[in-house]
């Protein structure tokens, strides 16, 4: 059997918060922002944490949208804070997205990636992260004026504080164990709804 | 528009149009085709311009556009149709309007043999995600084309694609 090169650039502690608690913890009051949502298990949290909010636009298919859907509401709505959040095969899948992100460098919108280095939703695969690629390295190289790794629960208030009243575009890496994310039921995000329902709450 | 167009100052009477049907995001993976927008959007300052690392990025930035209640365009090259594939299901699926513009390679006088896979496969893929393809073939073609193409996005909500193609580009400049 081939084997995967662990990468020696694998210098991170391993992680030891549960994203059950870990995701709510750090967001604390989703109603501060215009929030997107990767596919699936940060769709299926930020869904349950904030009740369907109307002011989240969640993705249950075309894998790797969310930073970019996240550009294209910021640049649009300057005045308003955005969130994305989004897991590490997700943002995988787009990753040169941070560098388009950073060529703009909107000071209203914070990334984070949900990083359990698994592919969660397909079989549990590790992926990339789980063999030591470095997501917040290749924020910081892509230019993103303030990366921040979150390891322990003391690192939390520091996130929290930095997607409110950072010092502009922000990458929070949230590095958890693998394992569920809260899931509410089996009921499907219907993309137009979820647009129509986004564009009614913010646009009237 | 009033206005004559030739085959001169045909990209900047479509810079004009889309600016005047309030389209403020510019998203694009740079090609010769494309440089006349590319250049005006770089250098107004009311719009942004937004250049990808691959066009798919676009297909995304054009939603969260629309999710702010803002108009975009993805200008790409007929190459760049191929990565967007899937991410068209966002704007299939969530009913976005989407407008884009694809200056065409891989068809008429075409000299490259990389581009003729992609270049006749546009339309098709285009039209299974969804898409309807408009075609320009002249100057006049071209505003008259994306001026149907943004009342079909911005008005109905339709997903919209204009190939600005080798006969209207010249495929000797390339």
């Amino acid at each position: 059997m081939a084997k995967l090169n662990k990468l020696q650039t694998a210098s991170l502690p391993d992680p030891v918060l549960d994203r059950r608690q870990a995701v709510p913890a750090l967001i604390e009051s989703p109603g501060d922002f215009l929030m997107i949502a990767g596919l699936a298990g940060t769709a299926w949290e930020l869904s349950a944490l904030t009740h369907e909010s109307p002011s989240l636009f969640g993705l249950a298919g075309a894998m790797g949208a969310a930073p970019m859907l996240g550009l294209g509401l910021a640049l649009a709505q300057p005045k308003r804070r955005v969130l994305v959040a989004t897991g590490d095969g997700e943002l995988l899948m787009n990753v040169g997205a941070l560098a388009t992100i950073a060529l703009q460098n909107p000071p209203n919108l914070t990334i984070i990636c949900v990083d359990n280095g698994h592919y969660g939703e397909t079989g549990n695969q590790e992926s990339h992260t789980g063999f030591g690629v470095r997501l917040d390295v290749m924020a910081a190289g892509a230019g993103f004026p303030v990366v921040y790794v979150i390891n322990t629960e003391a690192d939390m208030p520091e996130g929290r504080r930095l997607m409110r009243e950072g010092g502009g575009l922000t990458f929070i890496l949230l590095r958890v164990k693998e394992g569920p994310a809260t899931h509410l039921g089996k009921k499907n995000l219907i993309p137009h709804i979820e647009r129509d329902r986004f564009r009614a709450a913010l646009l009237g | 528009m009033a206005e004559t167009v030739t085959r001169d100052n045909w990209p900047d009477a479509l810079y004009r149009l889309l600016r005047e049907n309030g389209v403020t995001q510019f998203a694009y993976v740079p090609d010769a085709g494309h440089k006349v927008l590319i250049d005006r959007s770089l250098a107004d300052p009311d719009v942004h311009a937004v250049p990808l690392t691959t066009e798919e990025e676009g297909v995304a930035l054009v939603a969260g556009a629309d999710l702010g209640g803002q108009r975009a365009v993805l200008l790409m090259q007929s190459s760049g149709v191929g990565n967007c594939i899937n991410m068209l299901s966002l704007t299939q699926g969530g009913r976005f309007p989407f407008l884009t513009l694809v200056s065409m390679r891989g068809e008429y006088g075409e000299g490259n043999p990389w581009q003729f896979a992609m270049g006749q496969a546009v339309e098709p893929v285009l039209k299974a995600m969804g898409v309807i393809v408009l075609r320009a073939e002249t100057p006049d073609d071209a505003i008259e084309a994306v001026t149907a193409a943004i009342t079909m996005a911005f008005q109905a909500g339709q997903q919209v694609a204009v190939l600005l193609t080798q006969r209207l580009i010249g495929a000797k400049k390339f």
